[in-house]
């Protein structure tokens, strides 16, 4: 059931939000020890907010459309007086002293929140290996990763652990580990959705995310957490679309670009799934052509390059005085230094050294100003191509799927985000649909549109969903 | 373009509060050094008279700046709760006097 038929069956007595949470639970005890999809799992005080969902149903009340659904939270998404530790050993034990607007957002709409998900630490990393907690496994196969950074909550969705997740997509975070775990993954426009409680990692390109089971979740859910937001000073002035609604228009007379440059050196199922998809498209009606759009060549270098600069100022704020570790030293710049080195994994001090040299007197105008101008070149190409094309069609990642330790070298791991980190330069939203599987690891398609183009992405993805044979089975590897 | 040499990853590394391990030097200038030299290949995009985008473009003009008002915000003593070194009211610190930064 979907998560508007739960929600629908809650409000109306018909299901209890108890049984949904006792049902989402048991999941996760099947699960959990081979997959560890989760840093937190909120057992009492879950089971306790879902029978004060089941109370106000009894006493007649109107409930939200999220009612009793069972929805998982990224660890760098913040959860009042709930640990938010962004799967770092500097944050170990840090309980937010508010919510997040888009979690305020979900449990307006009385949904019920059990557990927050593990992640690459800090959101840096494309596998879910780079958390202290330790690594999440693929609910398709164990023997593979689940994708990252949001790797935590496509796995808990992949697994039918629940029925609904956020995540944030920095250049790709949302959407990859969505396409490993053969579920839906959804950024919205950069602003769309406020960032508010948030932990900042690159913030001219994070954004939140959904990760749902079914296109239609993902747009009901986005139509919930979107919108306006003050305490967001990036929050676009603007109100959310009905998603759900414009979701069974179809694809007639839209026009699809696949993008050659992203085809290339793709596995080959991986490009026949592209192109497959590029076919459902045309036989509903699209109008679909090949595009070229060599500056993408450099989207790479481009998006690193000023994710990593940002980062490095961003994670400045872990510095032992505020909040988090602290490891004692006789002065306070010895004190920031043991606390950040003890505090920080591998990765994110990797991460932190590239943005810092980027930035640094005598390189900035030559590495991060540039990547700056490249950005602007890469949003300049791209809006031709929207003048005459309303979504472009590409892969999400080159790989089928990926085994533990195979993006070991930083190099390799970067470039694995080649397809997905454009959105993020532009500012635009992408949406990662299922579309396949080879030899029973599903493989998605990316789907691209302009500034604020949800809704078209949305019913074409719809198309694509309703045209797939491919139903996720959380099966394989299950010891 | 040259490779990252040691003495740059030491120099940055006191940049950014990081004491690396030997080991962890010589480790992270070669990663970092391969990234770099990849990362070299943007040079050939000719960027003349193209300005830098510090956020998205579609942003500009459309994100609404609000009133500067005052309002209520969280709770001194729910934010001191977390701090490592809660002193008076106040985020303790040790001595910042005679600290070579």
């Amino acid at each position: 059931m979907s998560a508007a038929e739960l929600a629908s069956a809650v409000r109306r007595g018909e299901l209890s939000a108890e049984s949904l949470f006792e049902r989402s639970l048991a999941a996760i005890e099947a699960r959990e020890s081979e997959l560890h999809a989760f840093n937190l799992v909120l057992n009492e005080s879950a089971r306790a907010r879902a029978a004060e969902i089941d109370a106000r149903v009894r006493r007649g009340e109107q409930l939200g459309p999220l009612a009793g659904v069972p929805i998982a939270i990224k660890d760098n998404i913040c959860t009042r007086d709930i640990e938010t530790n962004c799967s770092s050993r500097i944050l170990a034990g840090w309980r937010p002293p508010y919510d997040a607007t888009a979690v305020e957002r979900l449990l307006a709409a009385d949904a019920v929140i059990v557990g927050k998900t593990n992640m690459d630490e800090f959101g840096m990393g494309s596998t879910t290996e780079n958390s202290a907690l330790g690594a999440t496994r693929n609910p398709h196969d164990t023997a593979l990763v689940p994708g990252g950074s949001s790797g935590g909550s496509a796995a808990a969705v992949g697994a039918g652990c629940v029925t609904l997740a956020l995540g944030s997509d920095t250049g790709g975070s949302v959407r990859q580990p969505a396409a490993l775990c053969g579920v839906v993954g959804m950024k919205p426009t950069y602003g769309l959705v406020s960032r508010y409680g948030l932990v900042a990692y690159a913030s001219s390109l994070d954004q939140i995310g959904v990760i749902a089971s079914s296109v239609g979740d993902a747009a009901l859910a986005l139509g919930l957490i979107a919108g306006h937001d003050k305490r967001d000073s990036t929050s676009l002035a603007v109100a959310p679309a009905d998603y759900v609604a414009q979701l069974a228009s179809g694809v007639d007379g839209l026009r699809v670009g696949v993008v050659v440059e992203m085809l290339a050196g793709c596995d080959r199922a991986v490009a026949a799934t592209v192109r497959s998809a590029a076919v459902a498209l045309e036989s509903e009606g699209a109008d679909v052509r090949e595009v070229s759009l060599s500056i993408l060549d450099h989207a790479i270098p481009a998006y690193y390059l000023i994710a990593l600069a940002e980062a490095s100022s961003n994670l400045s704020r872990y510095d032992g005085v505020r909040y988090g570790l602290r490891v004692g030293a006789p002065t306070a710049s010895a004190m920031t230094s043991a606390t950040r080195t003890a505090g920080f994994g591998p990765e994110v001090k990797r991460r932190i050294m590239l943005g810092t040299y980027a930035l640094s007197a005598g390189y900035y105008d030559e590495w991060y100003g540039k990547a700056q101008r490249v950005r602007t070149a890469i949003a300049r190409h791209l809006s031709e191509v929207y003048a005459t094309l309303d979504i472009l069609l590409t892969p999400i990642i080159p790989n089928v799927s990926l085994e533990l330790g195979e993006l070991e070298d930083p190099l390799t791991a970067y470039l694995s985000d080649r397809c997905t980190v454009v959105a993020n330069l532009a500012g635009h939203p992408s949406i990662s649909v299922p579309f396949g599987a080879s030899e029973g690891h599903p493989i998605g398609v990316q789907l691209m549109s302009d500034a604020l183009g949800e809704p078209t992405l949305l019913r074409a993805a719809a198309a694509l969903q309703a045209q797939t044979a491919w139903r996720p089975s959380p099966v394989r590897g299950t010891h | 373009m040259p490779s990252l040499s040691r003495a740059e990853v030491e120099h940055v590394a006191r940049l950014a509060r990081l004491e690396l391990s030997d080991d962890e030097v010589a480790l992270y200038t070669r990663q970092l050094g391969k990234v770099l030299d990849h990362f070299a290949s943007m040079a050939s995009v000719d960027t003349t008279d193209i300005p830098p985008t510090a956020s998205p473009q579609h942003l500009a003009g459309t994100a609404a700046l609000r009133s500067d008002t005052v309002c209520p915000s969280l709770d001194r003593e729910k934010v001191l709760r977390h701090a490592p070194d809660p002193w008076d009211g106040h985020f303790g610190v040790p001595q910042v006097s005679d600290d070579t930064l």
